[in-house]
């Protein structure tokens, strides 16, 4: 029987389109447990591969045979040597290119919506690891937010649509994935903002990102507006994108609210954050649509793929934004948290300039789910 | 402690460094150790589960400019 390749790209139209897939994932049953790739229409069987060494035979009863059949590893390897031993015995497979490694790495660009002067605004998703990045185009200008670390998808796909890079913006100092704002704003001359109180230890030169900020794309009047909401971070930062889309940054998310404690001051932090969701934003128009800069669990992801709520629609039903209780708000977000992110300490200080390590080393860093929320 | 036998799996990439030390340790007697060295740092997690499943002990394991060591006995 044949086996076959699978990028990344392939299984995140199978996640988007809700297509069913049997994955077989052959890393460890920790690695398994801790992250895996989600899908809603997804069947899984865990067996490390090397309990596999000697045969696949035992478990092929637990492998349906009216699916398509992935297998998943790490890197590759592994998911190779199990992909053609089932082939052997007689079933299609499919191995992931790159395993896990590529997974956490995939970006899908989602149009969220056009712009009223003209223009749009495309979501990044990156279903493996969660993020979401932005770029709002209008009028041959760009602007990015919270741009992944692989920036050269960003500054190809403003090639593509024929857009210079105008500004790059940070909503924070993130903790949970490297930044690529400032190397796509080195290579294409932008600017790259980024909010001062998150900068105090950064070691390269960037333009202050202040509440009230403003710029237009193009000549179109497009408006990027800068409005700070403190909580996640000290600096953290939210924007008003055309006077329709509210990017939140790790503030606010579809199922969930920012936590406050990886930089270590979550009791400090923590009435920021309140005063940030239960006063700053409730001042906003209700039919903003809210664009986090993550997601937790696919069923955030809208039927094109996107992650993007009405903000209306998120007071009434978001629990982070429905605890009347001041003590309890501060518990819930101080107490119990989930584990922090892998290597966030390490990410932090790569976001502020002061370690640079190889792009192994980062992809490393990088590996398993995002941990920025608390529900 | 009393190594039996050492096994090179250095630039060889997962899953080759596990196929490898599992072929080896059959040359060896219950209670003997298996020295392994490898550069592929998804070993780290895999040796340990790897020898958890098959009920070998990991004694000792350290990493020496960049070279991971194992030292496993077999059960």
């Amino acid at each position: 029987m044949t086996v076959s390749k699978w990028t990344a790209a392939d299984v995140a139209r199978y996640v988007i389109e809700d297509k069913k897939l049997f994955i077989l994932d052959v890393r460890n049953k920790d690695a398994f447990e801790d992250w895996k790739i989600d899908g809603h229409q997804f069947e899984y069987l865990n067996i490390p591969y090397f309990d596999l060494l000697d045969g696949v035979e035992e478990i092929l009863p637990q492998i349906p045979a009216d699916k398509e059949l992935l297998v998943v590893c790490a890197k590759e390897g592994s998911s190779i040597m199990v992909a053609d031993m089932l082939s052997e015995a007689g079933r299609d497979a499919a191995y992931l290119v790159g395993g896990m490694k590529s997974w956490s790495m995939y970006l899908e660009p989602v149009k969220v919506g056009d712009l009223k002067n003209g223009g749009e605004l495309y979501q990044f998703v990156r279903l493996g690891k969660g993020c979401l990045s932005y770029m709002a185009i209008s009028g041959g200008e760009a602007a990015i937010i919270d741009a992944i670390r692989f920036a050269d998808i960003f500054v190809d796909f403003a090639k593509e649509k024929g857009v210079e890079i105008k500004h790059v913006f940070d909503t924070h100092l993130h903790a949970d994935h490297i930044s690529g704002g400032r190397h796509i704003a080195a290579q294409t001359g932008a600017t790259y903002y980024l909010p001062p109180k998150d900068a105090e230890e950064v070691v390269f030169e960037y333009t202050a990102l202040e509440d009230g900020l403003t710029v237009n794309l193009g000549d179109s009047k497009i408006e990027v507006g800068a409005l700070y909401s403190p909580g996640h971070t000290i600096g953290s930062t939210s924007f008003v994108i055309d006077s329709s889309y509210l990017l939140t940054g790790d503030i606010l998310f579809i199922d969930s609210i920012g936590r406050p404690d990886l930089a270590g001051l979550a009791e400090d932090w923590v009435s920021d954050l309140r005063v940030t969701l239960y006063k700053r934003y409730r001042e906003l128009a209700d039919d903003l649509i809210v664009l986090p800069a993550h997601f937790m669990i696919i069923d955030e992801l809208n039927e094109n793929g996107s992650v993007a709520k009405r903000l209306g629609d998120l007071f009434a039903e978001n629990h982070g934004l429905n605890i009347t209780d001041e003590e309890e708000f501060r518990k819930t977000v101080t107490e119990n948290l989930p584990p922090q992110p892998n290597a966030y300490q390490q990410i932090r200080q790569v976001n502020m300039g002061k370690i640079t390590p190889d792009n192994d080393e980062q992809t490393e860093m990088e590996i398993g789910p995002n941990r920025c929320a608390v529900r | 402690m009393n190594i039996t036998k050492t096994l090179d799996a250095k630039g060889l990439a997962c899953p080759m460094p596990i196929v490898r030390t599992k072929k080896t340790i059959e040359m060896i007697n219950s209670g003997e150790v298996l020295e392994v060295l490898a550069t592929d740092k998804g070993a780290l997690n895999d040796f340990k589960a790897w020898a958890g499943s098959a009920g070998h002990t990991i004694l000792d394991q350290k990493e020496e400019d960049g070279v991971l060591k194992f030292y496993i006995q077999k059960a």
